[in-house]
C-alpha cells in the first residue's frame, strides 16, 4: 500500500510538473507537442549532471546542480520550437513531432558518444547513477520521500500565482485568447509566447528527470520516455488547462499508472491473473474515454495552434 | 524562363525538400565531425552511399533489394499521413495503425493459416477500425485526433504484444518464421526476387506500394470524391453548408488512412523479412518516419515515393558506419533534422515568392524607365 502511493505521488509529480509546462504553453498560445522530446533531453542534461559531479558532493548541491541542469536543458531545447512556430510560423504539429523525434535520437546518440568515448567497447546508450540518486530519498519509515515531490507542488503553487494572480500570467493567457486585442494594448504577443514555450521547456526538462530517477537508478536512451509527455497532454485537457484540476488528474493518472507497478502486492489483483499488459494500457484508455466525455465542451485557449501575424491584425 | 520555373508550385516544393536534405546532412555531418572529427566525412559518405558501400554490382542489386522491401511499408505510412493531412487531419495514429496491422497481418497468416492476401485484408481492416475510432471520437466528441491518435498508438501496442504472445516462438520473444509456419501467406515474388540477386524478400510488395500512391494520387486530385475530402479539410463549414456530409467525411478518411498504414505493415511483415517482437516497449518508429517522407515529399504522394526511398536509404546507411566512432541512430537523427526543417517550408516558400516578385517588380521598372527614355529620344 506505501509503495503504491508513493509510486503514484512519483508519477503524479511527472505528469503535473510537464502537463503544466504544456498548460502555459498553450495558454500563450502555442501547441507544444514536442514536451516528450523536452523531457528526454531535461533527463539527459539532468542524468549527465548526475554523472559528473564530483563524488562527495553535498546533498544540497547535487539537488540544485541536478534540478537546474535538467530545466536549463530543457528551456534550451525548447527554443527550437519557439524559433520555428513564433517567429517563422511554421506548423505547429510539424515542429513539435519533430522535436519528440529529434530529443530521442539526440539523445541516444550524444549518450553513445560519450560512452563510447571513454571506453570504445562501450556501445549501449545508459547513464547510471546509482549514488547521486540517494540526495534526492528520503526514507520515512517503509515511505521513501522524493525531494521531486516537494519541487513539484513548490511549481504548481508558484504556477497558479503566476497565471492569475500576476500581471505577466494575465498577459500570458490573453496572448493564447485573443492576440490581436492583446497586441492592441501594447503587449508584445510574440516575447509572451516566446516566455510560455520556454517556461514550458523548463517545466518539462524537470518533469524528464523526475521520471527516469523514479525507482530506477540507470536509464538507457534509446527507450525515450515511453509516452509520457503525450499523457501529460491528456492530464493537461482532462485538467481543462487550469493547474489545480491538473493537479488532480495527474493524481488519477498517476494512481493507474503505478498500478502496473505495484499490483502484484495486492492479492485480490494478483489473482485476477491478468497479464502486465493490461495495467499497462490503462492509463491510455482512461484518458480516451475521459477525453470523449470532456472535450465537447473544452476550455481550449481560443488562438492556440494559430500563428500570429502582426500584418493580419 | 527560369523565373516562371520557379513559380511553378511543383519545382518550389521540390527546391524546399532539397534544401532541407542538404541542410540536414550538413547538421548530420556537423554532429559526427563534434563526436570525432578524424572519421565523420568516411561516416557521412557512408550513411548516403549505403547498399553502395559494396562493390559488387550483385551484392548492390541485393542490398537495393533489402532498402525496397523497407520502402514499401514506410511510402505507406507517409500516404496514410498525406491523404489525412489534405483532409485537415494530422493522423499521427498512423503509427498505431501499422502496429496493428502487423498484429492482425501475422495472427491471420499464423493462427488461421490465412494466403496472403487474405492476411493484408486483415492487416487493413485492423488499422481501418483504429482510424474509424479516432474518426468518430473527432466527429462525435470533438477529440482532437492527434491526442487519440497518440492514446491509441500505446492502447494497440499493449494488444498486439499480447496477441501475438500466442504465436511466438517458445524460447524467444519472437513470432514464428513465416517461411516454416506459414508460407501461405509470403506475398509471391513473381520472380522479381530474380532481379535482385535472388534476393527472397522482393516480392510483389514493392510494385502493389507504388500502384497504390498513384491510386491515392488519383482519388485525391481527380475524383468528386477526393474533391469533398479536400473541401472538408479546407473549410468544414463551407463544406457542410455546400451539402457535403462533413462528419461523414472525417471518418472516412480516417479510415482510409488506416487502412493504407495497416496495409503498409503486411507488406513488410508478410515478405518475412522481419518478425514481432513480443516484448517490442515503444511504438513501431516506422509510422513517425512516414511523417518525416510525407513532409520531405512535398505532401505528394508521388513526391513520398522518391522521399521515402531517400529516407529508409539513409536509415539502413547509418547501419554501416563505424560503431568504434558512431551509433546507427545517426540516421535517426538526420531524419529528425529534416522534418525539423521541413517545419520551414512554408517560409522558404515565401521568401522565393516574395523573391520573385520583387526582381519582376525591378524588371518591370527598368521596362517602364526604358520605354520612357525611348520616348524622350524621338
Amino acid at each position: 500500500m506505501v509503495l503504491l502511493v508513493q509510486y503514484t505521488l512519483t508519477f503524479a509529480s511527472v505528469l503535473i510538473l510537464v502537463a503544466l509546462g504544456g498548460c502555459i504553453s498553450e495558454r500563450s498560445g502555442v501547441i507544444n507537442l514536442g514536451l516528450e522530446g523536452i523531457m528526454v533531453i531535461g533527463a539527459m542534461g539532468g542524468a549527465l549532471t548526475m554523472r559528473y559531479l564530483p563524488e562527495g558532493s553535498s546533498d544540497i548541491v547535487i539537488i540544485l546542480a541536478v534540478l537546474v541542469a535538467a530545466a536549463l536543458s530543457g528551456l534550451i531545447y525548447s527554443s527550437l520550437l519557439a524559433v520555428a512556430c513564433i517567429n517563422f510560423k511554421a506548423d505547429q504539429t510539424i515542429v513539435g513531432t519533430a522535436l519528440n523525434l529529434l530529443g530521442t535520437a539526440g539523445a541516444t546518440v550524444i549518450v553513445k558518444a560519450i560512452n563510447t568515448a571513454a571506453n570504445p567497447d562501450d556501445v549501449s546508450s545508459v547513464v547510471q547513477y546509482p549514488i547521486p540518486k540517494r540526495a534526492f530519498m528520503e526514507n520515512i519509515g517503509s515511505f521513501e520521500f522524493n525531494w521531486f515531490m516537494a519541487v513539484t507542488l513548490v511549481a504548481l503553487i508558484l504556477v497558479w500565482m503566476m497565471l492569475y494572480k500576476t500581471r505577466f500570467g494575465l498577459r500570458l493567457m490573453a496572448c493564447g485568447e485573443h492576440p490581436q486585442a492583446a497586441d492592441s494594448v501594447g503587449i508584445n504577443v510574440y516575447k509572451m509566447r516566446w516566455a510560455g514555450v520556454l517556461i514550458s521547456g523548463a517545466l518539462g526538462g524537470l518533469g524528464g528527470i523526475v521520471f527516469i530517477t523514479a525507482g530506477v537508478s540507470e536509464w538507457r536512451f534509446e527507450y525515450g520516455v515511453a509516452g509520457f509527455g503525450f499523457l501529460a497532454l491528456a492530464v493537461m485537457i482532462f485538467g481543462q488547462w487550469n493547474p489545480i484540476r491538473i493537479a488532480l488528474a495527474a493524481l488519477l493518472f498517476g494512481l493507474f499508472r503505478a498500478l502496473s507497478n505495484v499490483y502484484m502486492g495486492f492479492d485480490f489483483l494478483a489473482a485476477l491473473n491478468l497479464p502486465s499488459q493490461i495495467y499497462n494500457m490503462m492509463p491510455y484508455i482512461i484518458s480516451l474515454v475521459v477525453l470523449a466525455f470532456t472535450s465537447k465542451k473544452s476550455r481550449a485557449p481560443k488562438a492556440e495552434g494559430i500563428p500570429y501575424d502582426k500584418g493580419q491584425r | 524562363m527560369k523565373k516562371n520555373l520557379l513559380k511553378n508550385e511543383g519545382v518550389q516544393s521540390l527546391l524546399a525538400s532539397l534544401i532541407c536534405i542538404v541542410l540536414g546532412l550538413l547538421l548530420g555531418f556537423i554532429v559526427l565531425l563534434l563526436i570525432n572529427p578524424s572519421g565523420a566525412g568516411e561516416a557521412i559518405v557512408t550513411v548516403i552511399k549505403n547498399f553502395l558501400t559494396y562493390s559488387k554490382p550483385e551484392t548492390q542489386m541485393k542490398y537495393l533489394g533489402n532498402t525496397l522491401v523497407k520502402t514499401a511499408p514506410l511510402l505507406m505510412c507517409s500516404l496514410s499521413i498525406i491523404f489525412a493531412y489534405k483532409v485537415g487531419l494530422f493522423n499521427i495514429g498512423t503509427a498505431g495503425q501499422y502496429c496493428a496491422g502487423v498484429g492482425l497481418a501475422l495472427y491471420a497468416a499464423i493462427a488461421w493459416q490465412m494466403p496472403w492476401w487474405v492476411c493484408i485484408l486483415a492487416a487493413m481492416a485492423a488499422g481501418a477500425l483504429l482510424g474509424a475510432i479516432s474518426g468518430l471520437l473527432k466527429a462525435y466528441c470533438n477529440v482532437n485526433e492527434v491526442i487519440s491518435g497518440i492514446m491509441l498508438n500505446w492502447i494497440t501496442l499493449y494488444l498486439v504484444n499480447m496477441l501475438l504472445t500466442l504465436v511466438k516462438e517458445e524460447t524467444s520473444p519472437y513470432t514464428f518464421q513465416l517461411t516454416t509456419h506459414a508460407p501461405q501467406a509470403l506475398i509471391p515474388s513473381l520472380g522479381l526476387g530474380k532481379l535482385f540477386t535472388n534476393n527472397q524478400y522482393v516480392t510483389l510488395a514493392i510494385p502493389l506500394a507504388i500502384v497504390m500512391a498513384v491510386v491515392v494520387w488519383i482519388v485525391l486530385d481527380k475524383t468528386r470524391f477526393g474533391y469533398e475530402l479536400r473541401a472538408t479539410g479546407n473549410n468544414k463549414n463551407a463544406a457542410k453548408y455546400c451539402g457535403m456530409a462533413e462528419k461523414r467525411n472525417i471518418i472516412v478518411t480516417l479510415i482510409i488512412s488506416g487502412a493504407l498504414a495497416g496495409m503498409g505493415a503486411s507488406l513488410l511483415y508478410l515478405t518475412g523479412f522481419e518478425q514481432w517482437q513480443c516484448s517490442t516497449a515503444s511504438v513501431p518508429a516506422m509510422g513517425f518516419n512516414g511523417i518525416a517522407a510525407a513532409f520531405l515529399g512535398g505532401l505528394h504522394p508521388v513526391g513520398a515515393v522518391l522521399s521515402s526511398f531517400f529516407i529508409q536509404h539513409i536509415t539502413i546507411g547509418g547501419a554501416y558506419v563505424d560503431k568504434t566512432m558512431y551509433c546507427a541512430q545517426i540516421s535517426d537523427l538526420i531524419s529528425a533534422i529534416i522534418i525539423y526543417l521541413c517545419g520551414f517550408v512554408l517560409f522558404m516558400k515565401h521568401v522565393m515568392n516574395t523573391g520573385i516578385a520583387k526582381s519582376e517588380a525591378k524588371a518591370a521598372a527598368k521596362l517602364a524607365a526604358k520605354t520612357e527614355e525611348k520616348g524622350g529620344d524621338q
